[in-house]
């Protein structure tokens, strides 16, 4: 059964189409790519099912619940995190401290099992071990400096840190890899397989597709807010309208 | 010629007191805990120190009346975001409840203006509910309407004693007990909140000024939030309005005056905001001030605008922030 199924989504900003009735379901644990050219939609699909904006229509199933409607703070509590493309970073606190507001939340508190349960006091040190982990070299002291004095490869991975400090089951990445160097994405990697380990479903907004492709088990495509294919990655490169997306008319 | 440049450096005694390792000398515990030693004890000694002089106690009590409404406006403006002013309309509702509390339903005032403090709070928070989603200026304007509003149905209504106010109000047994009943308030709430920033919860109010999108996309209800932050900053100015209605024994309309709303901005500015303490500061620099310059009759208000616009330009980063610097660091001219 998937544990995300969104049927029929369709939202329009003044006259244009910005999605035109998307559709798709994600299995547990899996990872699914979005891609697309600029301004193809991807943002506001993810905008739509996190609540952050109203779509016109359709349905959001999330474990059998349509979640459509719902206010974006009670979709996230209840389970679906997001990051921002325009990254959103508690710009006054350090780096840990960004943590310490997802590990607050109701959700995580109710959830706990960090070592240590998560309770005051013990939330610092939490932050810190998730900082680690996502690639914040813990002894150059990079977890305590203030987020507004970080480069951009270290606020994306505080995205998603932030992301993973909420537990949830889904998480929405829109495009965590962009304006990190290689090298830092294939340092990445191996995390986001570790999400999928531990039973996390992965939805990936990217155009790094090559860094994509490694990770996703099936990918989707949009256009002008239109789902035109959707598959294994090497289904979905060779369509010819995906094909035509990316290149433009030089193709035809 | 050399290019020079001023460096600052955290003093010893600074770097030796922070962290774990605090309090390993008297020397280092009088450096932590000195200012607020000071700041305690001396608020603790002023009535007994104006003891010949019962005008200016009347000043200090009225001082800590605004102290309270400039934390309450510095706590909602700096950490939680939402600019409010609205001082007047929470000394207005504060000093009606009390007066409804005392004269109408006969509490002692122990009693009156806890009660007046707590349903105080729970109206203005109920009446800026559907505010909490506007943003900037907006909330601003409604927090500054509503005392006119309260105004004009108390005078059209005549309810409430109409133009005339409640009177009849008990006053406070003893001198002392006036004096100290606000100057303890102010410094509960001061350290209160201090201490609330301390914490996780204070942590989460900041990120709702910082980046409320964020705070949401983590699973919590920003609303809720900041209705828990109107009705803390509310609770400490409808108590500020109760005790200044015993302190006049009445409660009239001029408990809805403008000054209530514009003087703790005043004084957030120049103490510098976001510490509560530099807050409290600014209203000790700017109430006895305003005493000071009766001597100049009409004038005073000239004199007043002069010293806050000079404020403005010159320490704009407001005087708190200031000293603080000059407390932990040094400064020296480094060679570039
Ligand atoms: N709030 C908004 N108001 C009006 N138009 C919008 C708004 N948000 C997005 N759009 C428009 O909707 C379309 C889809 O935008 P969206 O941000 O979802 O694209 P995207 O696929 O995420 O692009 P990119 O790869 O550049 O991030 C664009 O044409 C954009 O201009
Ligand atoms: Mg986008």
């Amino acid at each position: 059964m998937s544990i995300l199924s969104v049927e029929n989504i369709s939202k329009t900003f003044g006259g244009l189409m910005a999605l035109m009735s998307v559709s798709f379901s994600v299995k547990q644990g899996e990872i699914y790519g979005i891609i697309g050219p600029n301004g193809s939609g991807k943002t506001t699909l993810i905008n739509c099912i996190t609540g952050f904006i109203k779509p016109e229509a359709g349905k959001v199933y999330f474990r059998g619940s349509n979640i459509r409607g719902w206010p974006a703070h009670k979709i996230a509590r209840a389970g679906i995190a997001r990051t921002f493309q325009v990254m959103r970073p508690y710009y006054s606190l350090p780096a840990y401290k960004n943590l310490i507001i997802p590990l607050w939340s109701p959700r995580a508190r109710a959830i706990g099992g960090w070592r240590g349960g998560g309770k005051h006091g013990d939330r610092d040190t939490v932050a810190v071990d998730i900082l680690e982990e996502i690639g914040f070299e813990r002894d150059s002291r990079v977890p305590y400096k203030m987020a507004s004095t970080l480069p951009t490869g270290y606020l994306k991975r505080l995205e998603l840190a932030r992301c993973i400090a909420l537990r949830p089951e889904i998480i929405f990445c829109d495009e965590v890899f962009s304006g990190l160097s290689a090298s830092e994405v294939a340092g990445m990697l191996p995390l986001i397989e570790k999400l999928k380990m531990e039973g996390i479903t992965l939805i990936m907004v990217e155009h790094r597709l090559k860094e994509l492709f490694k990770v996703a088990d099936r990918v989707m495509a949009l256009q002008f807010g239109e789902k035109i294919a959707e598959g294994h990655y090497k289904e979905v490169i060779a369509d010819p309208r995906v094909k035509e997306a990316y290149l433009g008319s030089e193709e035809v | 010629m050399e290019a020079r440049r001023k460096e600052r450096i955290d003093r010893g005694i600074k770097v030796r007191s922070e962290g774990i390792y605090v309090v390993s000398s008297l020397k280092e515990m009088l450096y932590v805990a000195g200012p607020r030693v000071f700041l305690m004890a001396g608020l603790l000694l002023l009535p007994l120190v104006l003891e010949m002089a019962p005008y200016w106690k009347r000043v200090v009590n009225i001082m800590c009346v605004y102290g309270l409404l400039a934390i309450s406006f510095d706590f909602l403006a700096n950490i939680v975001g939402l600019v409010c002013l609205g001082g007047a309309m929470f000394i207005g509702v504060g000093g009606y409840m009390t007066a409804i509390f005392n004269v109408y339903l006969h509490c002692p005032v122990y009693l009156a203006i806890p009660l007046a403090g707590l349903s105080g709070a729970s109206i203005c928070t109920i009446l800026l509910l559907p505010c909490l989603s506007l943003r900037g200026v907006y909330f601003a304007i409604v927090t500054l309407m509503y005392p006119l509003l309260f105004t004009r149905i108390i005078e059209a209504l005549n309810i409430l004693g109409g133009t005339n106010g409640i009177t009849g109000l008990d006053s406070f047994p003893n001198q002392y007990l006036e004096n100290y009943v606000i100057i303890i308030l102010l410094l509960v709430f001061l350290f209160g909140l201090r201490r609330l920033m301390d914490e996780d919860i204070g942590l989460v109010l900041r990120g709702v000024k910082d980046n409320d999108q964020s705070v949401r996309a983590s699973g919590i209800n920003v609303t809720h939030l900041k209705a828990l932050a109107v009705f803390i900053a509310s609770f400490i100015g409808c108590l500020g309005g109760a005790y200044l209605a015993h302190l006049y024994m009445w409660a009239g309309l001029s408990l809805f005056a403008l000054d209530f709303s514009i003087i703790p901005i005043a004084a957030v500015t120049i103490g510098g905001g976001g510490s509560m303490l530099g807050a409290v500061i600014g209203t000790f620099i700017l109430v006895p001030l305003s005493e000071f310059l009766r001597f100049f009759g009409t004038f005073r208000i000239v004199i007043y605008c002069l010293i806050l616009t000079g404020f403005i330009v010159f320490k704009s980063e407001g005087l708190l922030p200031y000293f603080a610097r000059k407390y932990d660091q040094f400064e020296r001219w480094a060679k570039i």
